[in-house]
């Protein structure tokens, strides 16, 4: 009980830390917004030269793009929460000190990383999705029910998303420099993550691949799950899945770095 | 000192300040081969989007692959100069944040050139490079009936393109001597006006062409003079001359960047820390 009450404090400070900075906010919120409307422009244009490509209709496209700016810092698709920090904190050799709080590594992190996730949902997200529900045709459903499957998803995609970025941040053991994991992790986010076109509109059998990876968790399923494109059920499975396995391999790395590896500095 | 020989200490101070970092940077070559190449990557998959798009459909907004690449290549290639050049002032609402800018001004080389130079990244070179690649594809694979004017216009283009985007940069930079921990709001004209010129213009709403011609002028980076390139009508029917005037555009556009920064930087306060 106790340790869950420390979380809920890790938490806490979390959405309380990224809440303090109003300008960026609100610059995040703009910067979302426009990178809304163009991508909402190409994809009508994509789907008007294809109707009905990858199963989606122009609606769905535009809901699609919507979901996607909104999503985007809330659950750090291409980078950009706790894992640049704590990589630093290896490399500087501060990891040490969180080592040896009372308190667990990976669930440490996982809560002020989903503080953070919930501020940007509510900071960054709601506006831009609001802007293009206005001004934008949409498909969004009335069922409230879906809604709340699609909360769910989204919470659950935040942990795949952690977990995902734990590994990265680990690689910092070995790698020191996180500059290449941080790029690879933007390149993944954004290709995988359906940044760049969704990836039930991925051709062929890489669409096959793409659709099966970690990544589909984060945007594609919740998007998929609230357009009423696919079963809540086996949205919930693949993304508990994906974050059970995700969690397990960090610990498995946790623990072979904290053992193997010697802290830098002192 | 006259106005001609402030600029010819400030483009000495950014050059001595960027040979510093790029000799510090090639100290460790490896390293920066792979940061340069993964850059290159990088940068190189909103072009893998963009072909896996023409694998599903023949035109976007009735234009080719072609032509597309056409506008990414010189989209992205005056993109990748001006952020080579002076893309790390974008850091510079860290530097008011922490108080290192003080430092710069009391240096004596102006200060815009210092933050310009800043960290310069010769790393960027692979966002140019990957641009002219796709911009090198589009000129073999195009369909034009290619004129002296149109060939004299590709390197007008180019660096027309960059000095919007470099007065994009610094106009950015002068917003944060006001709002420092705004400067995400800049990717919104920096990367996404990127992004948009990656597009035929006549993807966009109305409005929103109008917006980049006239307010942001970013149109003229790649829209208007490709148009005349390409033999396509002018966007929002604008005159054929227009496609010539990036350049003028690009002095202005540098001018009142040049204001905005000198208007940001008389209002500056340290945080006294």
């Amino acid at each position: 009980m106790g340790s869950a009450r420390l979380y809920a404090a890790v938490a806490v400070g979390g959405f309380r830390r990224y809440a303090t900075y109003r300008a960026a906010t609100v610059a995040g919120v703009f910067t979302n917004t426009v990178f809304g409307l163009i991508l909402v422009y190409t994809y009508l244009a994509l789907w008007d030269e294809r109707p009905h490509l990858g199963g989606y209709d122009q609606a769905q496209a535009v809901t699609f793009v919507w979901l996607g700016q909104a999503l985007y810092a809330t659950l750090a698709i291409q980078g950009g929460g706790f894992e640049s920090e704590l990589m630093e904190r290896v490399r500087t050799g501060d990891v040490a000190i969180d080592l040896y709080r009372p308190a667990d590594l990976q669930l440490w992190w996982l809560a002020g990383d989903l503080g953070r996730s919930l501020f940007q949902l509510i900071g960054r997200g709601v506006v831009p999705f609001v802007v293009g529900v206005l001004f934008f045709p949409t498909a969004l459903p009335d069922d409230p029910l879906l809604w709340l499957a699609f909360l769910v998803a989204v919470v659950l995609a935040m942990v795949v998303s952690f977990a995902i970025r734990f590994l990265v941040a680990l690689s910092g053991f070995w790698l020191m420099d996180g500059t290449g994991a941080s790029q690879v992790l933007m390149v993944t986010g954004m290709f995988c993550g359906g940044m760049a076109l969704p990836l039930n509109a991925f051709p062929g059998a890489l669409g096959e691949v793409v659709r099966q990876l970690p990544w589909a968790a984060l945007l594609q399923m919740p998007a998929d799950l609230l357009m009423g494109e696919a079963d809540p059920l086996s949205v919930f499975a693949f993304q508990a899945g994906w974050a059970v396995v995700l969690l397990g391999v960090g610990r498995l790395v946790q623990s072979a770095a904290t053992r193997r590896v010697v802290v830098q500095g002192g | 000192m006259g106005e001609g020989g402030r600029t010819a200490v400030g483009v000495r101070a950014y050059w001595l300040i960027a040979g510093m970092w790029i000799r510090s940077t090639l100290a460790y070559r490896v390293s920066f081969a792979l940061t340069a190449l993964g850059g290159l990557v990088v940068t190189g998959l909103d072009f893998v989007a963009i072909l896996l798009m023409f694998a599903q459909v023949d035109a976007l907004g009735g234009y080719t692959l072609p032509e597309v690449a056409f506008l990414y290549g010189l989209s992205a290639t005056s993109f990748g100069l001006a952020d080579l050049l002076i893309g790390s002032a974008e850091r510079l609402g860290r530097r008011v944040r922490d108080g290192s800018l003080d430092t710069l001004l009391v240096r004596p080389a102006p200060v815009l050139a210092q933050a310009a130079a800043d960290r310069f990244a010769l790393r960027r070179v692979g966002r140019v490079t990957q641009g002219a690649l796709v911009l090198g594809y589009a000129l073999v694979a195009l369909d034009v009936g290619w004129t002296p004017v149109k060939v004299l216009l590709l390197p007008v283009m180019l660096v027309g393109g960059a000095g919007i985007f470099g007065a994009v940069f610094v106009a950015g930079a002068a917003f944060q001597f006001v709002a420092q921990d705004a400067s995400e709001a800049q990717a919104a004209f920096t990367y996404g006006g990127q992004t948009l010129l990656q597009y035929p213009p006549t993807v966009f709403g109305k409005e929103l062409v109008r917006g980049v011609t006239f307010m942001v002028p970013l149109a003229f980076v790649n829209w208007v003079p490709a148009a005349h390139v390409l033999g396509r009508p002018q966007p929002l029917g604008l005159p054929g001359w227009a496609a010539f005037v990036s350049p003028l555009v690009a002095v202005a556009c540098c001018a009142l960047a040049g204001l905005a920064w000198r208007a940001g930087l008389r209002s500056y306060r340290s945080t006294g820390s």
